[in-house]
């Protein structure tokens, strides 16, 4: 390690802690200055990120082979339980708070158009900041504890922004689903957090997965337990099966909430915590293949949803859902750099493709506000031809649309088919089988991403326009909203060059990209994933050269990114060809296709199977067992604690004889007490 | 410099912060005199600016002591960390009044400038009581604070309530007064010195050197102290003096006054007798039982948040007092930090009672709660803050503070203590939580009025809400702060009369 001193590392987090200070301060008392929270909000995000780069460009010069750890205070010395307030900055932990800064502030400046008119102005930059703030106290973390912190924060952060326009009945349920669903997954963090100090003795990241090779024992039961409690707390956060519900429900929230809470940054916690904890996942086979199950089915299942959404946020919502199944697989599978290099590349494209959408919403609703239409700016099949008075949002999506179906050489086609194949890579050892499937699985999924796409981008730009009398009304996103969706594009682009697998770089035409990185990313993070790696390495064996049905990693890259090529072009010429109407006139979905638009009827199952029993459930428990005996005797105990405290200040006359007698009474007991001894 | 208490410039250094108030105190009496001729508005700003400036100048001299070298240890003023460490408190909690007395006369068009002189004298007053090691100054300290006290209890003479609540902390006061007296009469008379490091010599570490007179002036002493710190059945002057009294004195009441009266039980008990730790440990024990099951019993039913909160005060005694009976450095400085959290909390939570009765304080049932959150969310967010931590959640002061206390208790193996305490707080968040829970998650009534929060409150409510939760953060730091007072004031031949592990 040469000599790299971190650069101001605590004010990466502190700045973003302060924009929330002066933004709160603003919103609190001077709610209709806007000025101060349109420079400070993006501000202080800005220049956490400038902070960042420095960090990183110093790093990338120095090798580092070990974290470095800063503690700032001794938080919690209880006992044998010493917890620092410290932040980890190493290879994994930088990448992250690149992601969360740089895209967050993107975010953030198209905020600054896109809630322009919102009376709520400072307390919505307010708690975006808290939650950049927050967001970087879990990726900066440098143990669990503080992990947990942020893990709640960003929770906190995303149901006060989901119910950010809490007057709306609807909009506040989401925000109370997704704070319940969530609590489920923190439930098994905090368990695994507890299973983790009982058994090491620590909780810092470096002292835990130091020791965790030695102090369990591979394939151990304790070791699936505590991985599977963090899996469980990753599910929650990232949305996967079956707790994924909330997520697509969150997009109640303001437009660029979603694509920074819950596309770009928050719901991927789940993915960096399983890359954090590779070591111990690594050590794990059972948890590992439950992880690359659960993965690969959200994957499937969601993408099937989206197929047939009418309502534009919603089908992003069931993309995101899905990718963040890849990404899972990713880190499920052991291919920790594939799954953190996914969810780098998604950050870009599906940020790019929410405030896309948004800038589509904005003007929609703003259209039929002008015509007074009572429509919904949401509903897809309100839209149509908007290429002509949106080009250039147009464009941005189009690139966003082509870089997430896998289309070479966007950013998409590297990360996802790294996913794809290290599935394939992996299937050996004692889940081969599964392995195998799951590749199967993904490869399924990332075709009808293709189609959900195309099908999108089709009904919201192309073909006439349905959108009625409002259709004269919609214009171009400002300036201030459509430089970051150009940013991004460009991101969405060149993205994935950095990381270049190896077979693909060798191979002609597709390795044609000008300034190309060969798996660049890969060797970034080896010294952060190197022990995880080693235990993968020493039990199981090499990662495999080909697939279960032949063919290298050059050639499945080859296939895939031919299907996706050949159903969006099916796709656009297909659904260009059908005749569409405003929803108002459309009649429903029949058959299957209502099936996937009522989401396999999840919501209701689960209404059904578990919150209509567990309510009615209590209600019985609450009518015959709690009132009839519980409540009894609790109601006794606590009309016996009321009666006490209402007998005892009944002695509160007034009247000074009476104080002056209990003075004397309580000298007595004392003198006695003293005397009596 | 070295203090050895040989000339009389010696006590002139010594007592800098005090001697800083004293003066500050009569040129403020000259400055109201002499402006209340020429105008009829209430009192002068200016004199609120003047009295914040002594304060200030008062907590620099205080800083300063840190500098003094203590070269005779039976010396009847202490220099040690633990009298800087109250010193700070006492001035903190009267620099926190200042805002909200100035609203109240504002509100109430009163124009009684010698408040302030009275809030200097009272603070003067609690350096003395905790701050020194005589009995007979410690005495003095308790009644210039007191009488200062009894006067700002009473400052609103056309309030009925305030005229009552006044008198009969008075009467109630010189009568435990009284008692306090006696026990100093009784131990002088026992050990022929009011010295607290000399009675420590004569009653020795065993306490084998005491008689019957000791004992009985301990006693004494201990109910005087226990009057003063409200702990039951000690406590019946407290509802009705918190409730009557104007609420920013309430406030600094419950507060400062408290927390002198706490700081000096405990320098009396531990530095002078703790030989007798058998004896007294038993009492203290037995204080805090019935303080922190009874105070929070008849907190419960209370509907008036003003009633309620006075209640949850002499709760909080009890906690202290569990502090106090762990007699360790652990118990003390759990105990200070605990008095830091306790004075910033409840001088905020009295400061919103204020804003949310306001004038004439008509409204302090629960059902004024109701909606406060939106309707005045910087007083909504900062009363949750304090309710959250006098009912002891983390991230906290109040969490870490009650935490700190559990921990010295559990090491000197008080366990019933420990599971009460853990107990009673628990019935404790029903009555804080309800209050919470009116402002977050009930309408506000139709005709509800708006809550008019001046800038100074308002400071006054960011301040402690930010230093509570400041605490709460980085309670590693604080804690060891208070160690160190704590250390000071235990050195370890003292202590040796404690047995404990």
């Amino acid at each position: 390690m040469e000599n790299f001193e971190p650069t101001l590392l605590g004010l990466i987090v502190l700045l973003p802690l302060v924009g929330f200070l002066i933004n709160g301060a603003v919103a609190l008392f001077t709610p209709g200055n806007k000025g101060v929270s349109t420079w400070v909000g993006p501000g202080v995000v800005g220049l956490a990120f400038l902070i960042a780069v420095v960090n990183f460009i110093g790093m990338f010069g120095a090798e580092l082979t070990a974290p470095i750890v800063r503690s700032y205070w001794s938080w919690m010395p209880v006992g044998d339980l010493q917890v620092d307030a410290a932040l980890q900055l190493d290879q994994l932990s930088i990448l992250m708070t690149l992601i969360v800064t740089g895209v967050g502030f993107l975010i953030h400046v198209f905020s600054v158009g896109y809630m322009k008119g919102d009376p709520g102005y400072a307390r919505y930059f307010a708690f975006l900041n808290l939650f950049v703030f927050f967001m970087l106290t879990l990726v900066l973390g440098a143990n669990f504890p503080v992990l947990f912190v942020g893990w709640e924060g960003v929770g906190l952060c995303s149901y006060l922004l989901i119910g950010f326009w809490f007057r709306d009945r609807e909009k506040a349920d989401a925000g109370k689903k997704a704070f319940i669903v969530n609590r489920i997954g923190d439930f098994g963090l905090l368990i695994a957090m507890f299973m983790i100090f009982a058994h090491v003795g620590t909780l810092d990241f470096v002292g835990v997965f130091a020791a965790a090779p030695e102090t369990f024992v591979y394939g151990g039961a304790v070791v699936t337990a505590i991985a599977l409690f963090l899996f469980l707390g990753a599910v929650g956060k990232s949305a996967q099966i079956p707790l994924y519900v909330w997520l697509p429900d969150a997009m109640a929230g303001p437009t660029p909430v979603s694509a920074l809470i819950h596309a770009a940054t928050m719901v991927t916690a789940g993915v960096y915590l399983i890359a954090r904890s590779s070591v111990l996942f690594a050590l794990s086979p059972t948890a590992m293949m439950t992880v690359a199950i659960v993965g690969a089915v959200t994957a499937l299942f969601a993408a099937t949803i989206g197929l047939v959404q009418t309502d534009i946020k919603k089908v992003l919502a069931y993309s995101t859902v899905s990718q963040l199944g890849f990404m899972v697989v990713g880190v499920g599978v052991g291919a920790y750099a594939a799954g953190i290099f996914h969810l780098m590349t998604h950050a870009f494209f599906k940020a790019l493709l929410f405030m896309g959408a948004g800038a589509v919403i904005h003007a929609m609703h703003h259209a039929f506000h002008e015509t007074h239409q009572d429509w919904d700016a949401q509903d897809m099949r309100n839209m149509g031809g908007l290429k002509r008075f949106m080009p250039k949002t147009w464009i941005f999506m189009w690139i966003g649309t082509l870089a997430i179906a896998g289309v070479w050489p966007l950013a998409g086609f590297f990360s996802k088919d790294e996913i794809i194949w290290m599935a394939a890579a992996h299937a050996q050892g004692p889940f081969e089988v599964v392995f195998t499937l799951v590749w199967v699985i993904l490869f399924i999924a990332a075709m009808l991403t293709a189609f959900y796409m195309t099908r999108l981008m089709i009904l919201t730009f192309h073909g006439e326009n349905r959108s009625g009398p409002g259709g004269r009304h919609i214009h171009e996103a400002p300036a201030v909203m459509w430089v970051p969706l150009a940013i991004l594009a460009v991101l969405s682009i060149v993205g994935g060059w950095i990381n270049i697998p190896r077979p693909i770089s060798a191979t002609p035409i597709l390795g044609w990209i000008p300034p190309w990185h060969t798996e660049w990313l890969h060797y970034w993070l080896a010294p952060v994933t190197a022990t995880a790696d080693n235990v993968f390495r020493t039990r199981v064996g090499e990662l495999l050269e080909v697939g279960p049905f032949g063919g290298g990693e050059a050639f499945w890259a080859a296939v895939a990114f031919m299907i996706a090529m050949v159903i969006i072009a099916l796709t656009t010429v297909w659904l260009g060809k059908q005749e569409r109407k405003p929803a108002v006139e459309t009649p429903p979905y029949r058959g299957f296709a209502k099936v996937l638009y009522d989401k396999w009827y999840v919501d209701e199952i689960y209404d059904a199977v578990i919150v209509r029993p567990v309510v009615n459930g209590s209600r019985a428990l609450w009518r015959y067992v709690d009132d009839g005996i519980v409540d009894r005797a609790a109601n006794g105990v606590g009309s016996l604690a009321r009666g006490l405290g209402w007998l005892g200040s009944r002695l509160q006359t007034g009247n000074l004889n009476v104080y002056a007698l209990a003075i004397v009474a309580g000298a007595l007991l004392i003198l006695l007490t003293v005397v009596g001894l | 410099m070295e203090i050895n208490f040989a000339s009389q410039l010696d006590y002139f250094w010594v007592l800098a912060p005090e001697v800083v108030l004293s003066i500050f105190a009569l040129v403020i009496l000259m400055v109201d005199v002499f402006q209340r001729g020429e105008t009829q508005e209430p009192a002068r700003l200016s004199i609120a600016w003047l009295t914040a400036i002594g304060l200030l100048a008062a907590a620099a001299a205080n800083t300063w002591l840190l500098t003094l070298q203590d070269a005779a240890p039976a010396g009847p003023i202490a220099i040690d960390g633990f009298r800087v460490f109250t010193n700070y408190l006492f001035l903190g909690a009267a620099l926190l009044f200042l805002p909200l007395s100035w609203r109240y006369l504002t509100d109430e068009r009163m124009r009684h400038g010698e408040l302030f002189v009275l809030l200097l004298l009272a603070t003067v007053g609690m350096m003395f009581f905790a701050g020194t090691r005589d009995l007979m100054l410690i005495f003095l300290g308790l009644e210039l604070m007191s009488v200062a006290v009894y006067v700002m209890t009473g400052l609103n003479r056309r309030d009925r309530r305030s005229a009552e609540a006044a008198l009969k902390y008075f009467l109630l006061g010189a009568f435990s007064s009284a008692f306090f007296l006696f026990g100093i009469a009784l131990v002088y008379g026992g050990t022929g010195s009011v010295n607290l490091a000399v009675i420590h010599e004569v009653v020795g570490v065993d306490g084998a050197g005491a008689n019957l007179l000791v004992n009985a002036g301990m006693a004494l002493l201990a109910v005087g102290f226990a009057f003063k710190v409200a702990a039951i059945p000690f406590h019946m002057w407290t509802p009705d003096a918190y409730e009557g009294a104007p609420a920013p004195v309430t406030a600094f009441m419950a507060a400062a006054v408290k927390a002198a009266a706490f700081a000096a039980f405990l320098r009396v008990f531990l530095t002078g007798f703790p030989g007798l730790y058998e004896t007294w440990g038993l009492i203290m024990f037995w204080l805090a039982l019935a303080t922190m099951i009874g105070a929070n019993l008849m907190a419960l039913p209370q509907d008036s948040v003003k009633r309620m909160l006075a209640y949850s005060s002499i709760a909080h005694a009890g906690y202290l007092l569990v502090a106090l009976t762990a007699a360790s450095v652990l118990g003390v400085a759990a105990f200070l930090y605990y008095l830091l959290a306790y004075t910033l909390m409840t001088m905020g939570a009295f400061a919103v009672v204020y804003m949310v009765a306001h004038r004439h304080e008509l409204r302090l049932g629960l059902s004024e709660y109701s909606g406060l959150g939106w309707r005045a969310p910087l007083v909504g967010i900062t009363m949750t803050v304090f309710l959250l931590s006098l009912a002891g959640v983390p991230p906290t002061g109040g969490f870490w503070g009650k935490f700190a206390i559990l921990r010295a208790i559990i090491e000197r193996g008080g366990i019933e203590l420990a599971v009460v305490l853990v107990l009673t707080s628990l019935v404790s968040y029903y009555y804080y939580l309800r209050v919470a829970w009116y402002m977050w998650f009930r309408e506000a009534h139709a005709g509800a009025s708006p809550i008019p929060v001046s800038r100074g409150v308002s400071a006054v409510l960011v301040a402690s809400a930010a230093a509570v939760v400041l605490i709460g953060i980085f309670p590693a730091w604080f804690l060891g702060m208070a160690e160190a007072g704590a250390a000071a004031l235990m050195q370890a031949p003292m202590m040796s009369g404690i047995a404990g592990p």
